[in-house]
């Protein structure tokens, strides 16, 4: 093989999202003089994030003092909160838990949020590099990462190079910031190889999906936020609805299910249909019409669930470590204080040595700290899940234990024994009808001739084990259809796995959710992948 | 021999377009924009033939704000030498446009102008050949395949009844199909190196176009959605269902 070409940085951030973006303008501004850049998968920066969004200003603030004067695009201030639990045809008003009050937070794209902070790290003369992705680490001679290698492009599915072929090129950094957000494939490799989740619960998760509207006008009351609890799910799995009204007619709407739910049938995207055809719900969308829609999984470990952050030549920031906080519903805030924390760490000692200690003594993970027993207490279901929220908000977070995090894959239950419960689930009138229809307005495009990015590890488990124990559930909780059983002719007992890599969202849900991880996402061709429109 | 070659900013082809509420065009709000496909395809073309020795410089030029300088700078970093960027924040129909090239032309000489056959946003197909026609020089549109040799190019032209080979005195204007060639990727590198090449911004002022738009544009709608159709059990019951409609 030959040798690949090279660039040199001071610092390689993998990944423009909010806590990558936030930690290269920190380190600009600190050191001008500091080489940075960003290496970016999607096509464009903000095409493949998606979050609610509501968020707390303060780190913004502090990031960008005047950023208020310059908003970025789909920057509303939130001015109502309602809390609900729905049943099948009811919606009840509950008091807005504390940590569920947004006064003075506003609703936001993610996806805007980043495409306005990319421009403003160029012009600090961070070099953001969108449509390549970060395929591998680059070890160094003593075994430390010393940068990443870019994923080769113009590869065919059989693996030779097409006539289009381009070697990837590697950076080399003395330090690499790894800001994938949830389950980055880097990441994951470097927990691994580092073991630095030995001292940790392991990472726990929820799948996202969500819509974004144009309504009929008049529906829209910009600036409200809406949650709920309850129906579609069941009372032991967690989860529960958004609504965010912004300007212009327009609504975004999601639905989060806790991965560790257990029920092997169970299909997070239907979910997510039952609860935009309440009839409470409904009205709100009738006759509107879908402009864009995507998936995304988000961390939900919190405290006890957080790895070591520092390992020899690299950082994790943001989801990529975990630092979303569930009770809040809310990552962004944390993210960015991560990435700021990391690059004034950097300004003040040579390299990232320290920076896990100097964390876990910021306010950052003290307001995990705090929360932590509030997510798992819902373990036990949705009601001992309140009260034990309650207790926890009351006391502050000072109870003397800390509940235990438990690996999603392993809550799954297998069919033989286990009785699924009974969903009440309703006719459905709204689009999409179906996920290939929803896919459709994630516009997510793979080249279709390039090896499948799904790998799977151990294929025989598929059909001899996974169908008879499992019912092939990649094809349930997979909310873009990409997984599919089928056999070559009608009646044929030979049944295969079928993989749609091109339908991918990059949610990551199957590499956390299967429950033989045997499932692996690498990236696909860099710019390959949904190209969402301000989710 | 220099190559101009036109690149236009459009919303890229992955992006599901839809129409404003109020019908006043299309919504891009936050829309990826890209190189026109057809463009990038001509730009590969230019840059082959440079690399070919048939060519000393490749020229790249849009028309538009500033924001089409992306597009620009992408087209230095696949390899283009230079780029010039003609400033307005007017929309320009291919009249316009061809009459913006015919300045360039006039001010550059080149022995060879490469535009895309037409752009995906507006589907025209004008703009190269009124260029030819204003220039008073020959023209070979919707190339597949594309020979230079000293003052004379052959190409192969996809057309209705297949492909068609003719011979052209250059200076011409060529126009690409999907076939001429498949883009290259742009390598990293090379994005660094496309930040300190020239980039000339000529206010479209300058070059004194008769910008008299002959279309105007009164609204936009989206095509009307197919109603649901209906199953039927027998062709009797198709016949007495078209019958009943008028149809037969």
């Amino acid at each position: 093989m030959s040798e690949r070409e090279v660039m040199e940085y001071d610092v390689v951030v993998v990944g423009a999202g909010p806590a990558g973006l936030a930690c290269a303008i920190r380190l600009k501004q600190l050191d001008a003089d500091r080489s940075v850049c960003i290496i970016e998968k999607a096509a464009e920066i903000g095409a493949q994030i998606l979050s609610g969004a509501v968020i707390e200003p303060q780190p913004l603030d502090d990031l960008l003092p005047g950023w208020r004067e310059n908003k970025p695009p789909h920057c509303i201030p939130v001015s109502k909160d309602s809390f609900r639990l729905l049943s099948k045809s009811s919606a009840k008003k509950l008091p807005t838990p504390p940590q569920g009050n947004n006064h003075g937070n506003f609703i936001i794209s993610l996806g805007a949020l980043c495409a306005w902070l990319a421009p403003q790290a160029e012009a600090l003369g961070v070099d953001i590099f969108p449509g390549y992705a970060a395929s591998g680490i680059h070890y160094t001679e003593d075994d430390s990462v010393g940068g990443v290698i870019i994923g080769d492009m113009g590869i065919a599915a059989d693996g030779s190079q097409k006539p289009s072929y381009m070697e990837g090129i590697e950076i080399h950094a003395p330090l690499t910031i790894l800001s994938e957000g949830c389950r980055g494939h880097l990441s994951k490799q470097l927990i691994k190889k580092f073991n630095l989740d030995s001292d940790s619960d392991p990472q726990t998760y929820g799948i996202g999906i969500k819509e974004l509207w144009q309504v009929k006008p008049g529906k829209s009351q910009p600036g409200q936020v809406e949650h709920s609890i309850g129906w579609p799910l069941d009372k032991n799995t967690y989860g529960g609805s958004f609504i965010y009204h912004l300007e212009n007619d327009r609504i975004a709407v999601g639905f989060v299910t806790g991965l560790d739910y257990s029920d092997p049938s169970f299909q997070p995207w239907e979910a997510f249909q039952q609860f935009k055809n309440h009839p409470q719900i409904k009205p709100l969308f009738e006759a509107g019409e879908i402009l864009s829609s995507g998936a995304r999984a988000l961390v939900e470990g919190g405290y006890q669930s957080l790895p070591t952050t520092e390992m020899p030549g690299a950082l994790l920031i943001g989801d990529a470590a975990g630092t979303l906080n569930v009770p809040k519903i809310k990552g962004v805030h944390q993210a960015m204080r991560g990435g700021m924390l990391a690059a004034e760490h950097l300004s003040e000692h040579a390299d990232g040595k320290g920076y896990d200690k100097a964390l876990r003594a910021s306010p950052l993970v003290a307001e995990l700290k705090k929360v932590r027993n509030i997510r798992p207490g819902f373990h036990r279901g949705l009601w001992f899940g309140l009260i034990n929220a309650a207790w926890e908000t009351i006391t502050a977070g000072y109870s003397p234990w800390t509940l235990k995090n438990h690996a999603d894959h392993s809550a799954m239950q297998k069919l033989d024994n286990y009785q699924s419960p009974e969903r009440h689930w309703i006719p459905r009138e709204l689009p999409p009808r179906d996920r290939l229809a929803s896919v459709y307005f994630a516009t997510t495009a793979h080249d279709e001739d390039q090896p499948v990015h799904l790998q799977i590890t151990e294929p025989d488990i598929c059909i001899s084990r996974c169908t008879q124990e499992y019912g092939n559930p990649c094809t349930r909780f997979c909310p873009a259809n990409v997984y599919e059983i089928i056999s070559e002719e009608k009646d044929d007992k030979n049944q295969r796995l079928q993989i749609n890599a091109a339908n991918c969202v990059h949610c990551k849900t199957c590499d956390i959710k299967d429950p033989y991880q045997i499932i692996n996402w690498v990236t696909p061709e860099g710019g390959s992948g949904p190209n969402y429109q301000n989710l | 021999m220099k190559i101009l070659v036109g690149i236009k900013r459009v919303v890229d082809f992955n992006v599901r377009v839809r129409v404003k509420p109020d019908g006043s065009g299309v919504d891009l709000d936050g829309a990826k924009m890209s190189i026109n496909p057809f463009d990038e395809i001509a730009l590969e073309e230019a840059l082959r033939l440079r690399e070919a020795g048939k060519a000393t410089e490749v020229i790249v030029v849009s028309i538009g704000t500033t924001a089409c300088q992306q597009q620009l700078r992408t087209g230095l970093a696949m390899g283009a030498d230079r780029a010039i960027q003609v400033d307005t924040e007017e929309k320009l129909q291919p009249l316009a446009a061809a009459r913006t090239f015919l300045a360039l032309v006039e001010k550059e000489q080149p022995g060879l102008v490469i535009l895309g056959k037409q752009a995906i946003d507006d589907d025209n197909s004008q703009t190269g050949q009124m260029l030819a026609a204003l220039w008073d020089r020959p023209q070979a549109t919707f190339a597949s395949e594309v020979v230079v040799d000293d003052q004379v190019a052959r190409v192969t032209r996809e057309v209705d009844a297949g492909l068609e080979t003719i011979e052209i005195d250059l200076p011409a204007v060529i126009t690409s199909d999907l076939r001429l060639n498949e883009p290259r990727f742009v390598k990293l590198p090379d994005i660094m190196k496309a930040k300190r090449k020239p980039l000339e911004v000529i206010p479209l002022t300058d070059l004194a176009i008769a910008n008299d738009n002959k279309l105007t544009i009164d609204h936009y709608a989206p095509p009307a959605t197919r109603e649901k159709g209906i199953m039927v059990d027998s062709a009797e019951a198709l016949v007495a269902e078209l019958k009943n409609r008028g149809l037969l």
